[in-house]
């Protein structure tokens, strides 16, 4: 465990991170990756360079903070092509959160376009599907902790569950083994890439690909079949459009080393 | 009227259409034609599905929950019909004291009952809640076109989708959710019905219901207490720990079952939503009058099981005749009593005696070895076999064995029965000669005989299914029994007295 932190010392300032950036984000080294979808292109894992992702979710209070400095993003005045009508819908009004979202809670009701525009505006990006699915394999101790069916079972417990109840606030759960919190169990999360996970609306077209889909290498098909835990946050990616938002649907964003 | 008069029509030109394609082969035509003509033939499925561009204002659908099954929609010309039909992802219970978090259309498992008309146009509005969790879609059976309508209606939480099918097969099809991992959705209750009635309408009955089979997995067991999660590996293996009828145990039993009365005819819209097991559909005490056999256009007739697969369906007719409760089960039948796939149809009215009398009397029965002990056999045969029988084994297995075969005549304290079956308690006619009982056993005793000076015309069958042991047993255990002489009969003498046919012997039944 010690030697571990001291790793993670070492990859920090590689991830070339500035202000906040040491409290608000970890450090994760990147490698060969066996990511659970198929791609054709990359039979021994995926390459994921270096990078720092932040440790929790963007929350109501952060948010506020960017729409306050950037207007053009508060809901009254957003463009409808980039955030549909119940974007950040649960505010009190454009400026103030009120009971409904509480500064803690992880925000919602977010398009990819604001997202986007958040992580821009604090020198960061969205991180891509495979950075995110990297990070989120590993479970308290393990890495990859994905064939595990104790850690599939408790991410499908969290799926099951409807969202219809308050969200606690982000930061509760204890970190991963990459020092990051929340990437199961609180909200689903964007990714830069999430339009390329063209899953078919028809999960049983695997058989017949379509193959002008080619490009967005998840359209191929699963590698894990059994990883049904992947699968679905995949599935639910590939059910959105840029401008969508939904009750359960936040981000965080990410930094690559320089 | 007009439809009647059409369909004639259609039935001419494809006889005329027939006899011109068949005129090469002038053996079968006369046949063709004369199958066509008489109106038993095909009914020609989706190529005469389609009546044309719909016709009036558009109609909305009349969606219920189960087991109600939505009105007969009544029309003779194609409508456009619009179904909104919405997910709601929910906790409900699915066994007393066990809740599962469910996937629903329309809220309930399974999902609401549609019902259009062949011909129609169905513009399908799909609504996934702002609550769910996860994205969702519909592959609905009776669509015709690639994905039954799934890739057309994938939708995020908090949107709707909207795509338009034209009904063009008649017939009972399952609907069902198709989104990644397309099994997790069916197993967690996304499926239900949609009747695309034949252009003349179901024939009329009076009650209908709707009731559909799911097998669902949790990671507790049967009835563990508590809220279950969904198990993914039982789901994988296909063990499931419950099988149930409109998603919960009890759903259709005590207060909620379905009521009919003694009279009606019954009709049953039946579906399997799996995800994987097939069901052997079962009304115990009725016999299914007719069952249009997987859903479709024909009926079969007097059936008292129907398969109905996974993603299937059937439709079951019959006539009430006899109050009282009937159980509709999966005939694979653990189901049933250790699954919980059990529902009941609750039939009030007066009883009719002369088709089922109920029960008319309680009687004693004792077939061949009614209760024996038979520990006392084992025990003689264990004895037998290493040599060390003693007579008191003997006399303790051959109780067990003549409380079986022999007391059903001879009576359990071997008193006989006047003027019928001599005693063998106290009999001078065993006194006489010990070796009388075995040979009797094993050969029987025909005609006249006189036991403690009664007379007795005797027809005792051979009861030679006896094995030797049994022989020497039951005679030690009459000799030594009721005041007669005692003694005892070995294996060995049983065999012998086998092999000699007395001149008195029974030549049997």
């Amino acid at each position: 465990m010690r030697h571990f932190a001291a790793l993670l010392l070492l990859v920090l300032p590689l991830a070339g991170l500035a202000g906040d950036g040491a409290a608000r984000y970890a450090g994760l080294p990147g490698g060969r990756f066996q990511s659970a979808l198929k791609y054709e292109d990359a039979k021994d894992g995926v390459r994921i360079k270096p990078f720092a992702l932040m440790r929790r979710p963007v929350t109501n209070a952060e948010f506020l903070d960017f729409v306050t400095r950037l207007p053009q993003w508060q809901r009254n005045h957003v463009a409808g092509v980039f955030a549909e009508a119940r974007y950040l819908s649960h505010w009190e009004s454009p400026t103030r959160l009120g009971p409904a979202a509480l500064p803690e809670q992880p925000v919602v009701w977010v398009s990819w376009f604001a997202a986007n525009a958040y992580c821009e505006s604090v020198g960061a990006r969205l991180p891509t599907w495979s950075e995110w699915e990297y990070a989120a394999a590993a479970d308290e101790t393990r890495k990859d902790a994905r064939k595990d069916p104790a850690w599939r079972e408790r991410i499908l417990a969290w799926y099951s569950r409807p969202s219809n109840q308050a969200l606690p606030r982000a930061g509760l759960q204890t970190a991963n083994a990459w020092g990051v919190q929340d990437l199961h169990g609180l909200v689903w999360e964007w990714t830069d890439d999430y339009s390329s996970l063209l899953v078919s609306g028809d999960n049983r077209n695997q058989g017949d690909a379509d193959k002008a889909k080619f490009c967005g290498a998840g359209a191929l098909s699963m590698d894990d079949r059994e990883n049904y835990a992947v699968l679905m946050r995949v599935a639910m990616l590939s059910s959105l459009e840029g401008a969508n938002t939904t009750a359960n649907l936040g981000f965080r964003c990410a930094r690559s080393a320089r | 009227m007009k439809q009647v008069t059409r369909l004639l029509a259609l039935a001419v030109v494809a006889a005329l259409a027939l006899a011109g394609c068949s005129s090469g082969k002038p053996d079968n035509a006369d046949t063709d034609a004369s199958q066509a003509t008489a109106g038993d033939g095909e009914t020609g499925g989706s190529r005469k599905g389609d009546f044309g561009p719909p016709q009036g204002a558009p109609v909305k659908a009349v969606l219920t929950s189960p087991p109600q099954v939505p009105p007969a929609t009544g029309r003779t010309a194609p409508a456009k019909v619009i179904v909104e039909l919405d997910v709601v992802e929910k906790e409900m219970p699915i066994s007393e004291g066990v809740t599962y978090t469910f996937w629903t259309f329309g809220g309930t498992v399974p999902g609401s009952f549609i019902r259009v008309r062949q011909g129609d146009t169905v513009e399908f509005h799909l609504r996934n809640m702002p609550e769910s969790k996860m994205p969702h879609n519909i592959d609905l059976h009776g669509v015709t076109g690639p994905g039954g309508g799934a890739a057309s209606s994938f939708t995020a939480p908090g949107h709707s989708s909207r795509f338009t099918f034209k009904a063009l097969n008649a017939g009972l099809y399952v609907y069902h959710c198709a989104t990644a991992p397309v099994g997790m959705h069916v197993a967690n209750g996304m499926y239900g019905l949609i009747l695309i009635e034949p252009p003349q309408g179901m024939p009329p009955v009076d009650k209908e219901f709707y009731v559909m089979q799911g097998d669902f997995y949790t990671t507790g067991k049967y009835r563990e207490k508590g809220h279950q999660p969904f198990d993914m590996e039982k789901a994988i293996e296909e063990h499931p720990t419950y099988v149930l009828f409109n998603g919960s145990e009890g759903a259709l039993t005590g207060d909620k079952a379905l009521a009919t009365r003694v009279g009606d005819t019954v009709r049953m819209y039946v579906g399997n939503g799996g995800p994987n097991l097939v069901s052997s559909f079962h009304v115990i005490g009725e016999i299914f009058d007719k069952v249009w056999y997987e859903g479709g256009t024909k009926f079969q007739e007097n059936v008292q099981t129907t398969l109905i697969p996974a993603g299937g369906a059937a439709m079951m007719e019959f006539h009430m005749e006899v109050p009282g409760s009937y159980v509709l089960v999966d005939h694979s039948i653990f189901r049933a009593f250790n699954k919980g796939a059990l529902a009941i149809l609750k039939a009030e009215g007066a009883d009719n005696k002369a088709i089922y009398s109920g029960k008319e009397v309680d009687y004693v029965y004792l077939g061949d070895r009614a209760q024996p002990n038979m520990q006392a056999v084992a025990t003689a045969a264990a004895s037998a076999k290493a040599g060390d029988l003693s007579v008191e084994e003997q006399i303790n297995a051959g109780k067990a064995l003549f409380a079986g075969t022999c007391s059903t005549c001879h009576q359990p304290e071997g008193q006989g029965m006047e003027g019928v079956f001599p005693p063998l308690a106290k009999s001078d006619y065993i006194a006489g000669d010990t070796k009388r009982v075995p040979t009797a056993i094993l050969h029987g005793l025909v005609g006249p005989v006189k036991v403690n000076g009664k007379d007795y015309d005797s027809n005792m069958p051979p009861m030679n299914q006896l094995t030797d042991d049994e022989v020497a047993n039951i005679a030690t255990y009459v000799l030594n029994s009721w005041g007669n002489p005692g003694g005892r009969v070995t294996k060995a003498e049983a065999a012998a007295i086998r092999q000699q046919k007395p001149s008195n012997a029974s030549g049997g039944h």
